[in-house]
């Protein structure tokens, strides 16, 4: 008698219908560029786009973490900046590589970790202690390095970037294990289930029981240390720490994050919607470089591509009513 | 009052995906009556009223208004029409006034774009008085109570010409003395030949105040019908279509040892000296007036407000609880009394909704397992009867009702050995309501305590062992077992 009128729906499509929509505009994009240019297709050049999207898509993954909670890191460049020029020159002092690694990582986690007391037990917007800290970030990179990029790493270090795991470079395999993790722990852990509901509600999550200062902490301390692991990759990439990396990557994780479909409200968003955001970032630059664009009108481009994938998820989102 | 429709609705359908809301209503509205939608949680009368009031769009049917069809294509052309809406979360601005509000953009300006304020507060005023308010305009609707401004709503709503209002369950967060209040304006605009829809779970208020009722079952209209004549139980089989037992199926267990003891309790939100005990298997009820304290003591039990002096013994051990974790820890669970703003993650699954506060019960080493949560959600929404399509249905898509369940559940799925329940029917259809008490029958047997806060005089008299009073911040009385009559709470909430 209830269940009149109630029809059951898989619920694939309500989990991962959106990213489909995403997921056909990417292979859209695709095939436009292939009709356009043949060497877009290649095998080379593919596993190209998929290398110049890491960078960016690690770091989005933290960005998406932290949009899911309603809240928005604008550090993440100015960090990873930071724990590159940090790592670079442990290095350089002769620091065991591994050593030297986890520093990378341990300062991007501090760093995050500080964005998440301010935000947590300080009360600060989220905006404005992320914005402090990119500054203070960037600064203290500058200071560090007086300015002068930190250069020339042994070939262990560099094989971070320049090797590959069955013909797959090695960036790409560890962005790809990054976003495995990321996309297990959102949908099967608590510590997950805790970042949407704390996106979703804040106040009745807290209600729940749920520690909401410690997890947000957790989740910047997340995103600053996932641009840890970006800085190794892309230090290892360039052979050089420069202390004005990553200048408007902030932006970029942000506009992947969105066109994935995280909503800046919170409490929605998925890891998979991320990855494809960034790499249709990373095809569309790709593809406008082989076909000769200028990279003003790129800029121009890129940014409309990001208004429009907006405003067709929102037109979705309505159509509903 | 004319017999003349002024609104037909006919063969209304409305789908969403994966779900039928309505699937064929009818529905006819007269001048100057008071029109009641009954039906059950999710039977579609909010969804029925929000096609009308243009926030929906219907998927098939006819909609007739003075005799002509329209396509009502939303809020702002309903309001043209004269067709206004007070919804349960009010649109008004908290920070400007009440006169402000209602003229909210049709500012009268003796310039362009330079308001004329002492036209706004006469206009207001005027506007006010029309419904016999004594409100003054220049208030903040910040500082009103929640009935002032739903009365500012009726205003506003009035000075825009409405011809139908739309009243959707307006009663849910006013206390007694506020109803009589708002039945009063009612009967006031009744006489100036405005239509009114009106939804509400409370069975006497349809009574006291409707002219015709129209049933709605599972997306279908049941049938129409004149209030007289008319016998609740009549109504009741009318929308659960079964029978149902008696309301409140209150079955006594023998008191157990003590769980919840809390000795001089103050807190800066304004408690005062709070003493009380709570006993295995006793369900507590807390009365008292909206701002007496209420809210605020539970609040404090639960590690929310701050104490600044007094002590929490949980079976007999002094406790520190100083956050909602702690609370839960032992033993605690807090339903609150505002759904949407702190019961509910709007945009999460009803399963994640359900398992939030129980999540280590369903998680190792920080994995949930999803089959386990999967199996405890299921078995809830079967025992509850949430009407959902699936599991994996966000909340925000469910109806009131519904969500209230969803709510309790989560609590539910804690196993909590004190239960503080805020308005726990709050929204709820009179079968659920039942099923409900029936549920607080079944954790008492079971040896689990109940606090219960509730405005509904007769749940807090069928369901209470024993009843405490509240008022000011203080417990003013305390009624044992049979002493609790209505005019003894009344009297005692009032300080009378
Ligand atoms: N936006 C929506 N998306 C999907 N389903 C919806 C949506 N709005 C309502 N529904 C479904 O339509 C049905 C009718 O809901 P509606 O809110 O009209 O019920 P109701 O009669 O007002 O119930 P209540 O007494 O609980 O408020 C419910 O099953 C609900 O889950
Ligand atoms: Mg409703």
């Amino acid at each position: 008698m209830r269940s009149r009128g109630i029809i059951l729906r898989g619920n694939f499509l309500s989990h991962y219908g959106r990213q489909l929509g995403t997921l056909s505009g990417l292979l859209g994009l695709v095939v436009v560029l292939w009709a356009l240019t043949p060497h877009f297709l290649t095998v080379s050049n593919l596993l190209n786009v998929a290398e110049q999207a890491t960078i960016i898509a690690i770091v989005a993954v933290g960005m998406t973490f932290v949009i899911i909670t309603a809240g928005i890191d604008l550090s993440v460049g100015s960090v990873l900046a930071f724990a590159g020029v940090v790592m670079a020159s442990l290095l350089h002092a002769g620091l065991p590589l591994p050593l030297a690694l986890a520093a990378g990582l341990g300062t991007g986690l501090l760093c995050g970790v500080v964005n998440g007391l301010l935000i947590t037990v300080g009360r600060l917007p989220p905006f404005i202690a992320t914005l402090g800290m990119m500054s203070v970030a960037r600064g203290s990179a500058l200071m560090f390095t007086e300015g002068r990029p930190i250069s020339g790493f042994p070939e262990s270090f560099r094989s971070l970037a320049t090797g590959d795991v069955m013909g797959i470079p090695v960036p790409v395999v560890i962005m790809l294990v990054v976003y495995a993790i990321a996309h297990f722990v959102l949908r099967r852990t608590k510590l997950g289930r805790y970042t949407y509901a704390i996106g979703g509600n804040e106040e009745a999550a807290l209600l729940s029981g749920i520690n909401v200062k410690l997890y947000k902490t957790m989740v910047y301390g997340l995103a600053g240390m996932l641009s840890g692991l970006a800085a190794i990759l892309l230090t290892a990439r360039l052979n050089s720490a420069q202390p004005i990396a990553g200048m408007n990557y902030e932006l970029d994780a942000i506009a992947a994050t969105v066109i994935g479909g995280t909503s800046l409200l919170g409490g929605e968003g998925t890891v998979v919607g991320t990855l494809i955001g960034a790499l249709i970032m990373a095809v569309l630059r790709n593809g406008l470089n082989l076909l000769g664009v200028s990279s003003f009108i790129q800029q121009v481009v890129i940014g409309s591509v990001i208004i429009a994938a907006v405003l067709i998820d929102m037109w979705l989102k309505r159509r509903g009513k | 009052m004319t017999d003349a429709p002024v609104l037909e609705m006919r063969h209304i359908r409305k789908t969403f995906p994966g779900v039928v809301a309505l699937d064929d209503v009818d529905f006819e509205l007269r001048r100057g009556e008071v029109h009641i939608l009954l039906g059950e949680n999710g039977a579609g009368k909010s969804t029925l009223m929000k096609i009308l009031s243009g926030a929906y769009q219907k998927s098939a049917g006819q909609i007739i208004f003075d005799d002509a069809e329209v396509e009502i294509k939303n809020p702002k052309h309903a309001q043209t029409l004269g067709i206004s809406t007070i919804y349960q979360e009010f649109n008004l601005i908290p920070h400007l006034s009440v006169g402000e509000n209602i003229f909210l953009g049709r500012e009268p300006a003796r310039m362009p774009g330079l308001i004329d304020q002492r036209a706004i507060f006469q206009a207001a005023t005027r506007a006010l008085n029309d419904l016999g308010l004594t409100l003054d305009p220049r208030r903040l609707v910040k500082e009103l109570r929640v009935a002032e401004q739903q009365m500012v709503e009726v205003a506003k709503a009035l000075s825009l010409d409405a011809r139908i209002l739309i009243m959707d369950e307006p009663t849910a967060a006013l206390t007694e003395h506020e109803i009589g209040e708002l039945f009063t304006t009612i009967r006031k605009l009744k006489e100036k030949g405005v239509s009114i829809v009106y939804i509400s779970h409370r069975m006497e208020e349809l009574f006291e105040i409707g002219d015709r009722v129209t049933v709605l079952r599972d997306g279908r209209t049941v049938g129409t019908y004149d209030v007289r004549g008319m016998s609740k139980s009549e109504l009741i089989r009318l929308m659960v279509n079964r029978e149902l037992t008696e309301l409140f199926p209150k079955e006594r267990v023998t008191r157990g040892a003590e769980v919840l003891r809390v000795e001089g309790l103050s807190t800066k939100d304004g408690l005062k000296d709070i003493s009380f005990s709570l006993h295995k298997g006793e369900v507590l009820g807390i009365s008292g007036l909206l701002g007496a304290g209420r809210t605020e003591l539970a609040r404090a039990i639960f590690g929310l407000d701050k104490i600044t002096s007094g002590t929490i013994y949980i079976n007999g051990e002094r406790r520190r609880i100083n956050s909602p974790r702690a609370a839960i820890n032992s033993g605690i669970g807090f339903l609150t009394e505002d759904r949407k703003s702190q019961g509910l993650v709007l945009p999460l699954s009803v399963k994640e909704n359900l398992c939030l506060p129980s999540v280590d019960k369903f998680s190792s080493w920080g994995v949930m397992d999803s089959g386990k949560e999967e199996r405890a959600a299921d078995g809830y929404v079967k025992e509850l009867r949430i009407k959902t399509p699936n599991l994996n249905q966000k909340v925000v898509f469910l109806s009131g009702g519904n969500q209230q369940k969803v709510v309790l559940s989560k609590w539910l799925c804690c196993e909590a050995e004190v239960f503080i329940f805020d308005e726990p029917t709050r929204g709820v259809d009179v079968g659920a309501k039942t099923e409900i008490y029936q549920l607080m029958n079944r954790l008492t047997a079971a040896g689990v305590a109940i606090i219960m806060i509730s405005s509904e005089m007769l749940e807090v008299l069928g369901m209470s062992d024993r009843v405490l009073v509240m008022r000011a911040g203080s417990i003013a009385c305390e009624f044992n077992d049979g002493e609790a009559t209505q005019e003894r709470i009344l009297q005692c909430a009032l300080g009378e």
